[in-house]
């Protein structure tokens, strides 16, 4: 159903390219695409542009692309002082709720009512949300009291609230191990962290200055097996689990806690255009060439909705890599075609982008699946980088690929363990 | 990273994989530091809170004694982005500095 929108008193409008999402990778792309000339819109569904830049009051960003460590909203402002030097139309407080590829319209809901662009182009930065911790499917009643990483993270940076008294984080991924911290700080009673996996899931520099600084238990291949309380939470079962993530019978323990934080995994938002465009299981989002570009000419993504990163330095260069193009496909050029696919090989999890046109060279992202402690990349059974540290899932490997001799169509790309 | 602390008191660090990474090595032994990051309460201002930092890492005994005092400030707004809120923050020389801009209400 796939029609021309053909309502009254709809405010209909002409863009070269049109941005969904005004994060990290969504100004990036934004700015690059009206540093490019083109006639550039960002729609936001927030009050503000930012995204979760807004409420990452700590360290760790801006290290690749300002040379500097800055904090989440540092960075984000100068995001916007970069927007405030282009032509860039933001459109906050206003919401996308369907694209027609075949007219290339895009129709949104705001407070002016509902809106029509017709678009030359189409950059979609909609990021990840998070996994509730209902999704864990753990017995108990519907207790208040539990709350995922990044709503806790809100409420205590953004409106100066703190979720309860005593708590225990769920899952050791970086978003967990900043609010156990950030918690502490704030006079809360952190009991610990518990990870169902016998490593922890964020960056090792997070388990050193969030946990082991300020005392708080990391207690691996642990979880939670029950919810206790009427209506708010009054404790946790938690157990042992073996390595298959089995509890293991013996090991139960009652833990009294009136929080719960939940970090328990980022899901890539892609419902806008999951039905027209060649997804990726793995990744869980669009595939992707090295131009950014979806399996349709027109639309690029950019950003953790492509593949959930590590880093918002990647974000934003992804992000402007899509501007660029989306930018270049407005104003009628013809960008070069796809001329090689990645197959995944050994140990590869998530891998960004899936195809390229072998053009220029281009910064590759691979999520190994397993921890290893000396690894080695093959494309093509050839040897392309040699790692004698060790590689986990929880940090991507990050590589510019520009070897473009004598390649074949299809490439197999694998992590082999080594020594 | 593995660091060696000999009888002489010499440091010995394996496994780094640039200059820099020798040098935070043998700070986490001799004078381990951190950037502290948190929130401060703001008067008159669109947000209750402005974030802040310290521009520069300080000795990590003395973060609860500056945590504490940073949960008993106030600033007024409006704040910009870098303003300087305490100077030298207990002789560290390390100054805690707005992360974010907060417009009076």
């Amino acid at each position: 159903m796939d029609n021309e929108w053909k309502g009254e008193n709809m405010k209909r409008q002409k863009v070269d390219v049109l941005v969904i999402g005004g994060g990290a990778a969504g100004l990036a792309a934004a700015i690059e695409a009206a540093n490019q000339g083109a006639k550039t819109v960002l729609i936001e569904r927030e009050k503000k542009t930012g995204g979760v830049l807004n409420q990452c009051i700590h360290n760790g960003f801006g290290l690749h692309v300002y040379r500097e460590e800055l904090t989440g909203p540092e960075f984000m402002e100068r995001l916007w002082n970069e927007v405030r030097g282009t032509n860039v139309i933001v459109e906050s407080n206003e919401t996308v709720i369907k694209i027609l590829p075949k007219s290339k319209e895009v129709v949104s809901v705001s407070p002016e009512g509902i809106k029509i662009y017709k678009v030359k182009a189409l950059v979609l930065t909609t990021g990840a949300r998070e996994r509730p911790f209902n999704a864990l499917l753990v017995p108990g009643s519907r207790v208040s009291g539990i709350f995922t990483a990044g709503v806790a993270q809100k409420m205590v940076n953004i409106y100066n609230r703190l979720p309860g008294k005593r708590i225990l984080i769920v899952g050791s991924g970086d978003i967990g191990l900043i609010m156990a911290r950030r918690l502490k700080i704030e006079g809360m009673d952190v009991v610990g962290v518990v990870e169902i996996k016998s490593e922890p899931g964020g960056l090792i520099r997070n388990v050193v200055q969030c946990l082991e600084d300020f005392d708080v238990p990391l207690w691996l291949s642990h979880t939670v097996i029950e919810v206790h309380g009427k209506e708010r939470l009054k404790g946790v079962t938690i157990c042992k689990v073996d390595d298959s993530f089995n509890p293991i019978p013996g090991t139960e323990r009652f833990i009294e806690v009136d929080t719960l934080v939940a970090s328990v995994g980022l899901i890539p938002q892609n419902e806008l255009i999951e039905d027209f465009v060649e997804m990726d299981s793995i990744n869980k989002g669009p595939v992707v060439d090295d131009l950014m570009r979806t399996s349709v000419d027109w639309i690029f993504a950019a950003g953790n909705n492509v593949a959930i990163h590590d880093l918002v330095d990647f974000v934003y260069e992804e992000g402007k890599i899509a501007g660029k193009n989306a930018a270049k496909v407005a104003k009628g050029e013809e960008l070069p075609k796809v001329r090689y696919t990645f197959k995944r090989g050994e140990n590869v999890g998530v891998i960004l982008p899936q195809k390229f046109t072998g053009i220029e060279r281009f910064k590759m992202y691979i999520r190994p699946k397993k921890t290893m402690e000396k690894g080695v990349l093959k494309i093509s059974n050839k040897v392309y980088r040699r790692f004698n540290w060790k590689l986990r899932p929880s940090q991507m490997i990050d590589f510019i690929f520009s070897d473009f001799e004598n390649l074949e169509s299809i490439l197999k790309v694998e992590v082999n363990e080594i020594g | 990273m593995h660091v060696h602390v000999k009888e002489n008191g010499e440091i010995d660090v394996q496994g780094n994989r640039c200059k820099r990474g020798l040098e935070y090595a043998k700070n986490e032994v001799l004078d381990p530091r951190r950037i502290l990051t948190m929130s401060v309460k703001v008067e008159n201002g669109e947000m209750e809170l402005v974030s802040v930092k310290t521009d520069t890492p300080i000795p990590k005994k003395i973060i609860p004694k500056a945590i504490g005092y940073l949960k008993k400030i106030k600033v007024d707004a409006p704040v910009k982005v870098g303003d300087v809120i305490i100077k030298d923050l207990f002789g560290t020389k390390a100054n805690i500095i707005a992360t974010r801009t907060v417009s009076r209400k």
